[in-house]
């Protein structure tokens, strides 16, 4: 059943090594910030809003560079130059899909930028959108779409890659409550099915216990990890788990550190 | 069965319990979906948009009786101001004249928003692959720009000498900045998080020009091509008018020139008539070129139902 839960390769996937972050406008968004990604887990990153964990997002996906500390991914290919070319995929707090193209064109796109072929491309991103529940709207528009369905294409289009990392910047925030649970439970069924790394960032407490083995408490001003959660709950979790005392006690212990984090 | 294998393409279906399965629609979700409206259509238009024809008709209509009325009641003469029915009478009479006119000025006012088009899209493009370029160049647009073309004509005219090629120029400068800045404007306004989504996927320089910022310039550029369109025309024509005696083969304004110094003045409200429902029919042609290419998902050309 925690088959998932007990996979742990010695290596990191990614290792975060006393990174800081600073703005030009002198804000320190981050500071001295160590973790280590394990291949196959799912880690929330659970913060106040300004605690920067969605900058830590950022620069682990290569948006943006630290003003200290390294970013290394010791198993992904690097270029001539040295640099990591880690093979992820982002799902951004707004679906960012291209208005102008139809649902099967979006899911596409990482697709199209690898240089794969029309055909190949379409087979993969329809095959996609299946597995996210959009089999029958290739052809709608995102404006034809509700927010949710928006939110399914842009996971279905950063996962069509079948990347080792999907890291997400608060991608559930703008939906309603039952849409959210509904996106959870899908968001853990596909990475059951697809074994990538998880990186949600978020600040519902909730939210973190239900989907991760790992909640990354931050805090804020400036940015810093106060606390490394773990959540050894099994999956497939479901409603009933959201009633279950475990997950009572969880809520109770992360919300908890995130007080401490709130008024450190 | 099937369809729980539809759903679960993978070849291990993994071990899930009832609900947790991709793939099921959410009530909600679906409910939630924009919907558009699916109007009753007279003649090839929705329903809803002949009144917005019929009225400013009708009074177009009564503009035209009233004219006629005062025209033929205080009998004033034709040489001072024509009624409509004479005008009508020497449009028809005069249509070959007119008719060959009309040809010279479309086509000077076609290939000037051609080469406006060609150019603006082309120099908006180089400037936003590089900002010391536009930086550099940029001013001399405006100037080109905020010149009257009136005031340069003359010089065009003398040292081109081909007088079409003239006009030509004319009309193109002051068509193409519209272009011009609207593509700028349209390439530097793509989404900032699509942006970043094209570096994730280390997209070539060309991939987001083709994918990203084309696209997303593609409303700006046709907003400046209806602002262009008109001004091609108005180019042609004021050229026209600078450049004067050009022999038999002259354009509208041409005509309207003519028929003034030799008080043909029905002609001269016939030829006048023929620009406005020319630039009338280029707004029309770009406004429809603007709607097919932007019906699927810009918010300009979406009709809404709220």
């Amino acid at each position: 059943m925690a088959a998932a839960a007990t996979v742990k390769s010695s290596r990191p996937l990614v290792s975060i090594r006393n990174v800081s972050k600073q703005f030009a406008n002198g804000t320190l968004a981050i500071r001295g910030v160590d973790l280590d990604l394990r291949d196959g887990e799912f880690v929330s990153l659970l913060g106040p809003s300004g605690c920067g964990k969605s900058t830590l997002l950022r620069i682990i996906a290569g948006l943006g560079a630290p003003s200290a500390g390294t970013i290394e991914w010791p198993t992904a290919p690097h270029s001539a130059s040295g640099e990591p070319q880690p093979d992820l995929g982002f799902v951004f707090q707004d679906p960012t899909l291209m208005p102008w193209a139809n649902t099967l064109r979006n899911t596409m796109l990482p697709l199209t930028l690898a240089g794969v072929a029309n055909g190949a491309a379409e087979a993969r991103a329809a095959e996609m959108l299946a597995l996210v529940g959009l089999k029958g709207f290739e052809k709608s528009y995102p404006r034809e779409l509700s927010g949710g369905m928006k939110m399914r294409v842009s996971i279905a289009r950063a996962l069509v890659t079948h990347p080792k990392i999907l890291l997400m910047d608060e991608p559930f925030a703008a939906l309603d409550e039952i849409t959210r649970h509904r996106l959870n439970d899908d968001l853990l069924a596909l990475w059951w099915q697809n074994r990538f790394t998880g990186v949600f960032v978020t600040h519902s407490v909730f939210e973190s216990v239900y989907l991760s083995q790992r909640i990354v408490v931050m805090a804020a001003r400036p940015g810093r990890v106060m606390a490394d959660l773990q959540n050894d709950a099994p999956y497939p979790r479901d409603a009933l788990f959201r009633t279950s005392a475990e997950y009572a006690h969880l809520c109770r212990v992360a919300s908890e550190t995130l007080k401490q984090a709130i008024s450190a | 069965m099937s369809e729980v294998a539809q759903r679960a393409p993978l070849p291990n279906p993994p071990p899930l319990a009832g609900e947790g399965r991709v793939g099921a629609h959410d009530g909600t979700d679906a409910e939630a979906r924009p919907v558009f409206a699916e109007e009753r259509r007279i003649l090839g238009l929705a329903a809803s948009s002949w009144p917005g024809i019929i009225a400013p008709v009708v009074i177009g209509i009564l503009m035209l009786a009233v004219w006629e009325a005062i025209v033929r009641l205080k009998g004033i003469p034709h040489y001072i101001l024509p009624g409509p029915i004479l005008i009508a009478q020497t449009l028809w009479n005069d249509w070959a004249t007119l008719s060959e006119s009309l040809l010279i000025t479309l086509r000077i006012t076609f290939a000037a928003l051609i080469a406006a088009v060609v150019v603006g899209v082309a120099l908006a493009i180089v400037f936003t692959q590089s900002k010391w370029l536009e930086k550099s160049l940029f001013p001399y647009a405006v100037i080109l720009q905020v010149t009257p073309v009136v005031s340069i004509a003359p010089l065009i005219i003398i040292w081109v000498g081909d007088i079409n090629l003239s006009l030509l120029i004319c009309a193109w400068i002051v068509a193409f900045f519209p272009i011009l800045s609207n593509t700028i404007l349209g390439l530097n306004s793509a989404d900032h998080n699509l942006i970043n989504l094209f570096q994730l996927y280390r997209a070539s320089r060309w991939q987001t020009l083709r994918y990203l910022r084309l696209p997303a310039a593609l409303p700006y550029f046709l907003g400046g091509l209806k602002i262009s369109g008109g001004l091609a025309l108005i180019g042609a024509v004021v050229a026209e008018f600078v450049a004067g005696t050009g022999g038999s083969a002259s354009g509208l304004a041409y005509r309207i020139l003519e028929s003034g110094y030799r008080l043909q003045i029905p002609r001269m409200f016939a030829a006048l008539i023929m620009i406005s429902l020319t630039g009338i029919a280029i707004f029309f042609l770009t406004s429809w070129i603007a709607h097919l290419a932007l019906r699927h998902w810009h918010e300009s050309a979406v009709r809404r139902e709220n």
